[in-house]
């Protein structure tokens, strides 16, 4: 891991951050290919097969093809980004990350004129995955980043967590970090990229499509139709914890607002 | 082997009614009590590592479970003849409990605020559910004693008792409600509730 002034990330800001310990990280997930609990992705994700791993790049690329994780990263620097991670639901954590920027690997590949958007998927292996036999989600899980969100330096693949390499449960072995957006934006265990002129369908917006945009920006002042996201609990606390207000796009403003000039985000949201 | 023959003759269901009429009902309420605290000692000692909403859970989960219960009471001496009747009032009391160390957990521990507590009261629907749930409840419990049986008149008392039936649809929709995706211990609740009350409708001859 390279040293953090490396990296995009202010060092003022990230010295601030106090990371929660890999047993939160690895115990508290949630994947919902592994059932809806946040202690199923613990219990079942050793089963998922993330060897031999081949990640398809199509769509508006000049170099499509099946790659391996080694062939992506290959020449990169794995870089160590402290982040926060907020998720939707209300409770964030602060997680040492390992990855490459996205868009070095998307510069590997070649982005072509016309591609607007970046689409990902999710491995599905039903005989490794209770949720996805229960049908817990529409599967293949989707995702999808506009194109300068995906070539922003913030968004990282990440591949390890403390300099290890990530659980399975975390998304193991390559899944992408949006630090600035919902955790469900931050797709894991990735098997395809997809460079496409059109926005992509992602799982959630489609499940519930007046619950969850395309863009998921984490934002106080836009409440979930079901619960307030004006604050969180950063997970590790104990059972006094108080909760923290929600930073504006989870802390990253100065970073990222001027992704989102003249959007209307409570529309898009 | 040794018993009389007029007690082995005895169907089995009658032999459990004698034996659960020897049974005192009191020590569910000190069983009850123990249950709560030990899941409050565990959410203490780190059995997760976000431990208010696992307790949060754990209270509502068990006030769900002794709803159900409370209300297999009168289907299961209807359709077995086995009388659990006895027992009725301490659990419906303990179910009591259970939501209100649920909304204790949820109002002290999670939301904090009382202005925030009143807000999701009012702007989040699954919430309110829950409490109109809490609310239909309140009375129960409160009658739930001889004495406001003796002053409300066994009909009166039957009547306002009633309550728990929408008490109860509304707490498995409020629990159905929260869960993001297809989960499935929610619904099964819902679908034990609404059985467990459609049993109770009136059969038409």
């Amino acid at each position: 891991a390279a040293g953090l002034g490396l990296t995009a990330v202010p060092a003022r800001a990230a010295a601030e951050l106090e990371p929660n310990t890999l047993e939160q990280i690895r115990n508290y997930n949630n994947f919902y290919e592994f059932g809806y609990d946040k202690t199923d992705p613990a219990r079942h994700a050793g089963a998922m097969v993330t060897r031999p791993w081949t990640i398809r790049v199509d769509g508006l690329v000049e170099r499509p093809g099946d790659y391996a994780p080694e062939e992506l990263l290959a020449g990169l620097e794995v870089e160590e980004r402290i982040y926060r991670l907020r998720c939707v639901e209300g409770w964030s954590m602060v997680i040492p990350w390992n990855g490459v920027e996205l868009a070095d690997v998307l510069a590997k590949v070649g982005v072509r004129d016309g591609a607007r958007f970046v689409a990902f998927e999710t491995t599905v292996q039903p005989e490794a995955m209770p949720g996805v036999r229960r049908r817990v989600l529409d599967f293949p899980y989707l995702e999808g980043l506009r194109l300068d969100e995906a070539l922003h330096p913030l968004t990282i693949l990440a591949t390890g967590i403390y300099g290890e390499p990530l659980a399975n449960q975390n998304g193991a072995p390559i899944r992408l970090v949006v630090p600035w957006k919902y955790g469900f934006k931050s797709i894991k265990s990735i098997v395809r990229i997809s460079l496409t002129a059109e926005q992509p369908p992602t799982t959630w917006s489609r499940t519930s499509p007046q619950e969850y945009g395309f863009y998921a920006n984490v934002n106080p002042h836009v409440d979930h139709p079901r619960w307030s996201q004006a604050s969180e609990r950063r997970i590790g606390g104990g059972l006094f914890a108080g909760r923290i207000p929600t930073l504006m796009f989870n802390g990253y403003e100065a970073e990222v607002a001027a992704l989102y000039e003249g959007m209307d985000l409570v529309e898009n949201f | 082997m040794s018993a009389p023959g007029s007690v082995a003759a005895l169907p089995l269901v009658q032999r459990l009614n004698g034996i659960l009429r020897r049974l005192p009902a009191w020590p569910l309420y000190p069983l009850g009590a123990a249950w709560m605290a030990w899941l409050f000692w565990r959410a203490l000692s780190g059995v997760s590592v976000e431990p208010i909403d696992w307790l949060e859970r754990a209270y509502g989960e068990t006030a769900l479970q002794l709803l159900v219960a409370g209300l297999a009471v009168t289907p299961l001496r209807r359709f077995t003849g086995l009388s659990l009747l006895r027992f009725r009032r301490a659990l419906g009391l303990l179910c009591f409990a259970f939501v209100l160390a649920h909304l204790t957990v949820w109002a002290i521990l999670d939301v904090q605020a009382l202005d925030a507590v009143w807000a999701d009261i009012v702007k989040r629907p699954y919430v309110t559910i829950g409490m109109t749930a809490f609310l239909l409840l309140l009375p129960l419990a409160l009658t739930s004693n001889d004495w406001s049986i003796r002053r409300l008149g066994g009909a009166a008392w039957r009547r306002l008792h009633r309550l728990v039936y929408p008490a109860a649809v509304l707490g498995a929709v409020h629990y159905v409600w929260l869960a993001r995706g297809f989960a499935i211990e929610p619904l099964v609740y819902l679908a034990l509730i609404l059985g467990l009350l459609a049993l109770r409708l009136p059969r038409r001859a």
